[in-house]
């Protein structure tokens, strides 16, 4: 089943109005509305955020890339544990991933050592978690499909062939 | 079997809680929006709930010490004297209890003589009464006005003590008005008490869910007033976790003694799961709890604005998550109001009697739910009192 391109739309720009929305799909602004208000309930959108380069607003924050070796459980898979560690205010995101280890938690904090300090009082005293392996974020180009740095903006021609 | 004959007389007498009988029409009803909770709207923080899985992962499954865990009680007293000023000893002034409702009777049951007088400010919690009743106490009550803020004046107090009162039972923030008392009035209170040779005690458990930047004064924190009050405090209201009933009460080992000598042969000591997740919430749960009374606060002011604008009068509230707007112009009864905001409108708000007789034309409107549900609460009392 291919994307809604209603939820396309959104995707690339959350705060177009219902008006917009209706104009650019030929659809009433009722429609939108429901459509929109059935995905909300459904869970199919969780939520709408700013991408924000937290550099250029000043924020201290720091964010770290852990990746987790767990024990799978009988029965649940990944799921229980990766679900509790998902569950702190401090992980930004969590994934499953292939490969070399099986969870990646995007972690975020103060600083330094808050993260530091959720890592071996939070994340490694838990039963299941084998080991853990910390990658400090220095510096980010893109996220969310977003360039961090402008490309600079390139001399277009008014009329061309 | 007569039952009515069995059941003891001072148990009888009392009525049944304004409240429940409120919400025995709202159960069953999936279509009401409710502002009658009066609990946060936030599930406990993740950190404190993981706390909890952990020590039991850990099987920690045991009883306690009657007074609670030891190491609990060294986070309380930390956390008591950091937050209101006043420094207990954890090892024998601090008592863990099963929420501060019980640690209320407790100490009414601790300290009351039959036909004591206790007098308490009004409209207040549903159980303030009840539990100096069921204390063999008896129950003088002080009515707080809305031209005051709901704040209690010397004053008033002055005017109802006799030769027997024992006791002064305080609560700000205020349950059902979200009323907080001044340095003023409670240096007032203070120097009544210690005149009259009176012991406070007093619940704190909105004291964290103070608004525009104040910073909460707990009268156990005045001159003179820590060797005869009675810190009550619990982790229900600023730490959203009202089902782990957990409470504490603060004050000289005297009077926890005492407290403690009921504690232990009627519940032994509180759960340990509960304590070992208080003590997350009292060493790392600051975060978020700030985070819960922002947001709490942007509430409260869209639904002061809200009220006001369409017409109804509502006192700004300093504390808590209640507002308590006066219906009285609608010329109908708090009790006749709620009814038909509920058939008419499917809104929830609890009439302000359940608080007391005093509460009669007000309305007591929790705003500890969502944003969007508030909105549209607010729109439907809009309309509801166009009708009137």
């Amino acid at each position: 089943m291919s994307t809604d391109p209603l939820l396309e739309l959104l995707r690339s720009k959350a705060r177009h109005t219902h008006e917009e929305l209706a104009e650019l799909l030929a659809l009433s602004e009722a429609e939108v509305r429901a459509k929109i208000a059935a995905w909300e309930k459904d869970g199919t959108i969780l939520g709408y955020q700013a991408v924000v380069n937290g550099e250029r607003a000043g924020e201290q924050d720091v964010q770290a890339f852990i990746e987790v070796k767990v024990t799978p459980e009988r029965g649940g898979g990944f799921d229980r544990l990766a679900m509790r560690i998902a569950r702190f205010d401090q992980v930004v995101s969590c994934y499953l991933a292939s490969g070399g280890y099986d969870l990646m938690v995007v972690v975020e904090g103060r600083d330094l050592r808050e993260v530091a300090r959720f890592v071996s009082e939070r994340l490694s005293t838990l039963d299941g978690v084998l080991s853990t392996a910390t990658h400090f974020l220095l510096k980010t180009y893109k996220q969310n499909g977003f360039l961090f740095e402008g490309e600079g903006s390139v001399e277009r021609l008014a009329v061309s062939p | 079997m007569d039952y009515s004959s069995i059941i003891a007389k001072h148990i009888a007498s009392i009525p049944r809680s304004g409240i429940r009988d409120f919400f025995e029409l709202v159960q069953g009803r999936d279509d009401v929006i409710s502002l009658g909770v009066g609990e946060p709207d936030f599930a406990t923080p993740w950190h404190i709930r993981e706390a909890a899985i952990y020590s039991l992962e850990k099987g920690q499954t045991s009883y306690t010490s009657n007074l609670g865990l030891l190491s609990l009680r060294k986070s309380i007293a930390k956390y008591v004297s950091r937050f209101f000023h006043v420094d207990y000893v954890a090892e024998k002034e601090v008592l863990v209890t099963v929420g501060v409702s019980e640690a209320i009777d407790l100490a009414l049951r601790a300290l009351l003589n039959p036909g004591d007088e206790v007098i308490y400010h009004e409209p207040c919690y549903v159980s303030y009464s009840p539990s100096i009743v069921m204390a063999y106490g008896k129950p003088v009550t002080v009515v707080t006005k809305k031209e005051d803020g709901f704040s209690l004046k010397p004053e008033a107090v002055a005017a109802a003590i006799t030769p027997r009162t024992r006791l002064l039972m305080l609560n700000f923030p205020t349950n059902p008005t979200g009323a907080c008392a001044t340095r003023e009035d409670l240096e007032g209170i203070a120097k009544l008490c210690i005149e009259h040779d009176l012991i406070v005690m007093t619940d704190e458990i909105y004291s964290e869910l103070r608004y525009d930047g104040e910073e909460h004064l707990s009268i156990a924190a005045l001159p003179g007033m820590r060797e005869r009050t009675i810190l009550l405090h619990g982790f229900s209201k600023a730490f959203a976790m009202t089902g782990f009933r957990l409470g504490y009460a603060c004050a000289p080992q005297p009077i926890i003694e005492a407290m403690m000598k009921i504690h232990q042969y009627a519940m032994l000591c509180a759960p340990i799961m509960s304590q070992n997740a208080a003590i997350e919430a009292l060493e790392n749960g600051t975060p978020a709890m700030e985070k819960m009374r922002d947001s709490y606060h942007q509430r409260r002011d869209y639904v002061v604005k809200r009220l006001n604008e369409m017409g109804i009068e509502c006192h700004t509230p300093g504390g808590a998550f209640y507002v308590f707007p006066d219906i009285r112009k609608f010329g109908l009864s708090s009790k006749e109001f709620a009814m038909r905001l509920l058939e008419s409108e499917s809104v929830a708000a609890v009439p302000g009697t359940a608080f007391g007789e005093s509460g009669e034309g007000f309305l007591r409107c929790c705003y500890a739910t969502g944003f969007d549900d508030l909105k549209i609460a607010m729109d439907k009392i809009e309309r509801f009192i166009a009708t009137l």
